[in-house]
């Protein structure tokens, strides 16, 4: 079970962010849970300077427009 | 496991010299269609029942200029740019900046500015990553001032719509508020003026991100989806403001726009100021405006303090740096910058 968080303030390519890396779980039939993160605080105390932001298990794989859906799958079955 | 993640990648897509190639199709059809602008707007002008030099003749061929040049040159210039930025990055630029002295630090964050890619949306924890890590307030500001003011689709457009002089002027003049009042603004200690929660806040030791390693291709690629998002967003404000220029084209009378925007009135250039700062609209928009003022006699001061407060100076920007900023300090910002501008407006209304 990975634990993947979504940082973004709620704009559109965040919403997208979150759907793609929905969908590439459920593609790689990977075990997760994603969680939206939207308040500024948090996003600043992960060391995000750019949204959207993602970190999975803790640890912060991508910062700064939409994920490669390559990547992510590589993440995900890391 | 290597065996199925190479399973569900099979294809990797054209090769790299398609993508190379493409480029200079690109480019090439680019050029010709930038040739036929005047025969197309003149064509397609001919084609409708109104006289070519009544107001209506001029407003319609105005507009059919306008919006096929802009968006041609939009697709160019931000292909370009999204290109160049790929090298740069906020994390780089907070690295760059959190080591150089003052003095120094206003100018590059200007530069850095111009080149780092952020969105407005980010711009709050770009705004706390930065200063958590040291950088000092004033730097931070100069950064965040020169991204919008001097961004490479004003200057671009600039260039393209009313000549390299202006372009020209406009980045030295840009630059320099940019810096002068990030300067200005750290000799102020302000860091008492942010909001409680950033001021406790130390975001300096998160954990940083590692590098993506991004070849030739994966940067094609980022200019090719930066089209796509910026132009997807930005077309119906360049409709809006070509539609506005085809009417000041077309129908407000010189003598009008002489005693209004022209360089005798001294109330000229604040009030220009004022109508700016509630606009909202982004660079893209604005220049097909300003091209139609400077084409009817607008002087140029006014007209540059018109462009530069509507840039540089947006309310929607402005809530959301209320998360960070409290009233006053946002207050001193604006005003801070508006000397700037009013400035750079008087200055060239007495020159020229």
């Amino acid at each position: 079970m990975k634990t993947v968080k979504v940082y973004g303030p709620g704009c559109k390519r965040c919403e997208t962010t979150e759907q793609m890396v929905k969908d590439a779980a459920a593609k790689l039939s990977v075990d997760v849970t994603v969680e939206k993160v939207t308040d500024q605080r948090e996003i600043a105390m992960a060391g995000i300077m750019s949204t959207p932001g993602i970190s999975i298990d803790g640890k912060l794989v991508h910062a700064g427009g939409l994920p490669d859906t390559a990547k992510l799958d590589e993440w995900l079955s890391a | 496991m290597t065996a199925e993640t190479q399973d569900i990648k099979p294809d990797q897509g054209h090769p790299d010299w398609h993508w190379y190639a493409g480029v200079a199709a690109f480019g090439a059809g680019w050029l010709l269609l930038y040739r036929q602008l005047i025969p197309f707007s003149e064509w397609a002008t001919a084609l409708l029942p109104v006289g070519r030099h009544s107001h209506t003749g001029e407003a319609i061929a105005f507009f059919l200029y306008d919006v096929p040049k802009v968006l041609l040159l939009l697709t160019l210039i931000v292909f370009v740019t999204g290109v160049l930025r790929s090298w740069f990055s906020p994390e780089k630029t907070r690295a760059i900046l959190s080591g150089k002295r003052e003095v120094m630090g206003y100018p590059l964050a200007a530069a850095l500015g111009v080149m780092t890619p952020f969105c407005s949306c980010s711009s709050v924890p770009l705004f706390i990553g930065f200063v958590s890590a040291g950088i000092p307030l004033g730097v931070t500001f100069s950064f965040l001032i020169a991204g919008p003011m001097v961004g490479p689709v004003g200057l671009g457009l600039l260039f393209g719509l009313v000549g390299w002089k202006i372009a020209a002027i406009y980045l030295v003049f840009g630059f320099t508020i940019s810096t002068l009042a990030g300067w200005a603004m750290g000799k102020m200690n302000l860091e008492r003026y942010l909001q409680d929660w950033v001021r406790e806040l130390n975001a300096g030791a998160a954990p940083g991100l590692e590098e993506e390693r991004l070849t030739m291709v994966d940067r094609i690629k980022i200019g090719i989806e930066q089209v796509a998002e910026i132009l997807g967003k930005v077309w119906i404000w360049v409709v809006i403001g070509i539609a506005i220029g085809a009417l000041i084209h077309g129908y407000v009378p010189e003598a009008m726009m002489l005693k209004i925007m022209g360089g005798e009135a001294w109330w000229s250039v604040p009030a220009a100021v004022a109508v700016g700062i509630p606009m909202y609209t982004n660079a893209a928009g604005a220049i097909p405006i300003v091209e139609a003022l400077l084409g009817k006699g607008a002087a140029l001061g006014t007209t540059l303090a018109f462009m530069m407060s509507v840039i540089a100076l947006s309310l929607p920007e402005m809530i959301i740096l209320k998360q960070v900023l409290t009233l006053r300090l946002i207050a001193v910002f604006i005003a801070v910058v508006a000397t700037g501008i009013l400035a750079t407006g008087f200055l060239f209304n007495a020159i020229l």
